[in-house]
C-alpha cells in the first residue's frame, strides 16, 4: 500500500517537473497542433517518462530491500537489528512479585550469533539471554533460570511494567511481545517496511547471483545452457510451426475444399491455450524434449495458419486481377503477388507466436524439465532461493522483448511497405 | 477482323437473399482498332461490370465479347487493365511494376529493357526507376500503373476511373499524359470516368449508359481528343461545341439521376 502510494507519487510528482521544469518546448510539428487529446498521432512515447519510470522501479526494489545500491538516505526503515531489552515481572507462590531484565539479540539470519552475556542480577528472577532473527519471532523461556519453576506458580503479569495476560501482548521500542496461551512470552523484533531477502531480495543479491550462476552454472548446466535450451525449443518448434502453418493457412485461403476442411479444427484449437495441452502431450511424448517441440509447434502452428490466412483474404483484389491481366500465371500470382502481399500478416502473425511459444516454453519447463529458463526457476522456488527466482524472471523478460525487438527489425527490412498503404 | 466486339451482352446479379440485379441489359458495340472511348453513366448503371466482363473476370450471363474473332473467356495479356488506385505492387520498385509483364511471360531484360526504360522516360518516371511505390504520389502511381500496362503491349487498355482519386491540376496533366500514349501507341482504349468533361475530352466516342437495367443511352462521336492531342486542353475546352456537349450531357444524367430518386421515393 505504501509502495503503491509512493510509485503514484513519484508519477504525478516528475509529470509536472518534467512538464514545465525540464521540457518547455518541443520543437516539431506536433507542437502546432491545438487539438492532441483523442489525436492518436499525437501521442508519443515520452522518453524521459520511460527513463524515470525504470528508475523509479529499481529505486523502489532498493528502497524496500536496503540495498547498497541506492543511498541510504531513501531506504525504508529496516528491521530491528541489535540487542533489544525489556523487563518483566513474575510472580510465584510464597515469594513477592520480582522483576529481571532480558536481553535479545536480534540478528540478520544468516550470520553467526552468540547470545549476549548479562549478569544475573538479584531476587529471584534472574536475567536472561536469547536470540532471535530479524523479521522472526522467538520464545522466550524467562523462567528457565528463575529460582521458581512453573510448577511453583511462576506466572509473568507485566513487561515493561505493563500488566500482560495469556493471549496479549506489549508493544516495547524493539517490537512485539506476546504470551502465548499457556504463558511463554514470544518476542516479535520490529519488522521495518523493507522486505525480507527471502520474500524480495536486494538488486545486487540478484546480480551477484547472476554472476555466480554465469560463471559456475545451476543444476549441472551454465545459465546459457539454461536460457540456450528454452530459446532453442522455441526456435524449433517455431520453425515447424510456421512450415507446416503457414502452407495450411495459403491452402484454407485458396480452396473451398481446405478451408471447410480445416476451419472446424484451426477454430477449435485456436482458443484452447497451449497451456492446457501440457499434461496431453506429457502423457504422449514424455518430458524430453520431444514433447515440448511438439507442444511448441502446436502452440506456433494454429497462430502461423490464421495469419497466413489473413494474409491471402487481405489481398486487393485490384492486385490479383491486374497480374491476370499481365498475363500472370497462377503460379506466377501465388509466388509474386500472393505471397509477397501477406508478408505483413505473417510478420505479425510470426511476433505472436513467437512471444506465445516463449511464455508456454517456460510454462513447460516449469511442470517438468532437465534444463531451461522455466525449470532453472522452479526448482529454485523449491528451495527458496528467491534471487535465482527474481533473476529468472527478470532474463525471461528480456529474451523474450530481444526477441520481439529482432522481429521488429525483421520486418522493418522485409515488409517496409507495412502500414503504408 | 481485328477489334473489340460486344454482343447482346447481358448481367445478372442472383444475390443470396433471393432478389437479383440487372447490371446490363442487352448491350451491343464494336469498338474499332486504335479508337479510344469514354464511358459515363450515373453511379450503378453497369460500367465496372461492363468492363470486368471485357477484361475477362465476370463471365456474362448472355451474350459474349469478341476479340480479334475469338471469344474472350478470361483475363489475358491482350486487354491490359488500369485499376483507379491500390494495383500497383508494393514490395517492388517502380521498375519492377513495370517490367511485371514481360517478365511474367519469360522474357530477359535484354528484350524488355530498353523499351521499360523508354516508358518511364515518357511518364516521366526517369529518375524514380529505383523507388518503392508507396514513395511516390498519387499521381506518379498512376503514371506507373499506365507504364505497366503499355509495357505489357496488349491490344486493348481497359481503364476503370483511372484519374479519380487525382487533385483537378494532377488530373489534367494526366489526361494529356493519355491523349499521348493513346496517339503514340495506336492502343484501342475504353476509358470510364465520372467527369463529362474529362469524358469529352478523351472520348473519340463517348458512350452514355442508364440504369436499371444498365444499357447504352446514347452515344458521341467527338472532334475533341483528336484536338486534344496537338493543343492544350484548356483551348480544346473553350471550343464552343464543347460547352454545349457538356451542358446536354449534364442535363441528361442529372435526370436519369432524378428518375432513380423517384423511383427510390415511390417503392419507399
Ligand atoms: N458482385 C456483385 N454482386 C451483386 N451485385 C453487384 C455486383 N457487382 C455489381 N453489382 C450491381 O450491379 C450494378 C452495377 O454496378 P457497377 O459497379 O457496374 O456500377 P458502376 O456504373 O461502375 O458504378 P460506379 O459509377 O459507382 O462505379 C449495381 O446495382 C451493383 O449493385
Ligand atoms: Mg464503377
Amino acid at each position: 500500500m505504501i509502495v503503491f502510494l509512493i510509485y503514484a507519487a513519484i508519477f504525478v510528482i516528475s509529470f509536472f517537473v518534467v512538464k514545465y521544469v525540464v521540457q518547455k518546448a518541443t520543437n516539431d510539428f506536433t507542437s502546432l497542433k491545438t487539438v492532441t487529446f483523442g489525436d492518436e498521432s499525437a501521442v508519443k512515447p515520452n522518453r524521459v517518462a520511460s527513463v524515470i519510470s525504470v528508475l523509479t522501479i529499481f529505486l523502489l526494489w532498493g528502497a524496500f530491500t536496503g540495498s547498497k545500491l541506492v543511498p541510504s538516505f531513501v531506504h525504508a526503515p529496516g528491521p530491528f537489528v541489535g540487542d533489544a531489552t525489556f523487563t518483566y515481572t513474575a510472580e510465584a507462590d510464597g515469594v513477592e512479585a520480582d522483576d529481571a531484565t532480558v536481553t535479545v539479540r536480534v540478528f540478520q539470519v544468516g550470520t553467526d550469533v552468540e547470545a549476549p552475556a548479562v549478569e544475573p542480577g538479584e531476587g529471584w528472577a534472574k536475567n536472561d539471554a536469547d536470540t532471535v532473527g530479524a523479521w522472526r519471532s522467538g520464545l522466550i523461556r524467562v523462567d528457565k533460570n528463575d529460582e521458581k519453576s512453573r510448577g511453583e506458580g511462576h506466572k509473568v503479569v507485566a513487561v515493561n511494567g505493563e500488566p500482560i495476560a495469556p493471549g496479549g501482548s506489549v508493544q516495547t521500542e524493539f517490537g512485539r511481545i506476546g504470551m502465548s496461551p499457556k504463558g511463554s512470552l514470544n518476542f516479535e523484533p520490529n519488522k521495518g517496511w523493507q522486505m525480507e531477502p527471502i520474500w524480495l531480495p536486494p538488486p545486487e543479491a540478484v546480480l551477484k547471483r547472476m554472476g555466480e550462476i554465469a560463471s559456475e552454472g545451476y543444476r549441472d548446466s551454465t545459465l546459457w545452457e539454461h536460457l540456450g535450451y528454452s530459446l532453442f525449443r522455441v526456435v524449433i518448434g517455431f520453425f515447424f510451426g510456421a512450415l507446416v502453418g503457414i502452407p495450411l493457412g495459403y491452402a484454407m485461403g485458396l480452396s473451398n475444399w481446405f478451408r471447410g476442411w480445416f476451419d472446424p479444427i484451426v477454430e477449435f484449437m485456436r482458443p484452447v491455450p497451449p497451456l492446457a495441452l501440457i499434461p496431453l502431450v506429457i502423457i504422449w511424448a514424455g518430458i524430453g524434449e520431444t514433447g515440448k517441440i511438439i507442444l511448441l509447434f502446436l502452440a506456433a502452428l494454429w497462430i502461423m495458419a490464421i495469419a497466413a490466412r489473413a494474409g491471402v483474404s487481405g489481398v486487393a483484389i485490384s492486385k490479383v486481377h491486374a497480374a491476370y491481366s499481365l498475363g500472370a500465371s497462377k503460379f506466377q500470382i501465388m509466388r509474386h503477388v500472393i505471397v509477397p502481399n501477406s508478408l505483413p500478416e505473417i510478420f505479425t502473425g510470426a511476433r505472436v507466436a513467437m512471444g506465445v511459444c516463449w511464455g508456454t516454453v517456460v510454462a513447460a519447463e516449469l511442470v517438468a524439465a532437465e534444463k531451461g529458463a522455466g525449470m532453472m526457476i522452479m526448482v529454485a522456488s523449491k528451495f527458496q532461493l528467491t534471487d535465482i527466482v527474481i533473476m529468472g524472471i527478470i532474463l525471461i523478460g528480456i529474451i523474450g522483448f530481444g526477441i520481439d525487438i529482432l522481429m521488429r527489425l525483421a520486418e522493418k527490412a522485409l515488409v517496409p511497405w507495412k502500414g503504408r498503404i | 477482323m481485328s477489334g473489340l466486339k460486344i454482343e447482346n451482352l447481358s448481367m445478372r446479379f442472383d444475390l443470396p437473399n433471393g432478389t437479383s440485379v440487372q447490371a446490363l441489359k442487352d448491350v451491343s458495340l464494336n469498338i474499332a482498332e486504335g479508337e479510344i472511348m469514354s464511358v459515363l453513366g450515373p453511379s450503378g448503371c453497369g460500367k465496372t461490370t461492363l468492363l470486368n466482363i471485357v477484361a475477362g473476370f465476370l463471365a456474362p450471363t448472355e451474350g459474349g465479347i469478341f476479340m480479334n474473332g475469338h471469344q474472350v473467356t478470361g483475363p489475358n495479356a491482350e486487354r491490359g487493365m488500369v485499376f483507379q488506385q491500390g494495383a500497383l505492387f508494393e514490395w517492388m520498385d517502380v521498375r519492377s511494376n513495370v517490367s511485371f509483364g514481360p517478365r511474367m511471360a519469360g522474357k530477359r531484360e535484354a528484350e524488355w529493357g530498353e523499351h521499360v526504360d523508354h516508358l518511364l522516360d515518357v511518364v516521366g518516371l526517369r529518375d524514380f526507376k529505383e523507388k518503392a511505390v508507396y514513395e511516390l504520389s498519387g499521381g506518379m502511381q498512376q503514371r506507373v500503373a499506365l507504364a505497366r500496362c503499355l509495357a505489357n503491349d496488349p491490344d486493348v487498355i481497359l481503364m476503370d476511373e483511372p484519374l479519380g482519386a487525382l487533385d483537378a491540376l494532377t488530373r489534367e496533366k494526366m489526361q494529356s499524359l493519355v491523349l499521348k500514349l493513346w496517339k503514340e501507341t495506336g492502343k484501342t482504349i475504353i476509358l470510364i470516368t465520372h467527369s463529362v468533361e474529362e469524358a469529352l475530352l478523351l472520348g473519340e466516342r463517348l458512350l452514355v449508359m442508364a440504369p436499371r437495367p444498365g444499357r447504352i443511352h446514347k452515344e458521341y462521336n467527338l472532334p475533341f481528343a483528336d484536338l486534344g492531342v496537338n493543343a492544350d486542353l484548356r483551348e480544346v475546352k473553350k471550343h464552343p461545341e464543347f460547352a454545349e456537349r457538356r451542358e446536354e450531357i449534364l442535363g441528361m444524367i442529372w435526370d436519369m439521376e432524378e428518375e432513380i430518386m423517384g423511383r427510390a421515393e415511390e417503392s419507399a
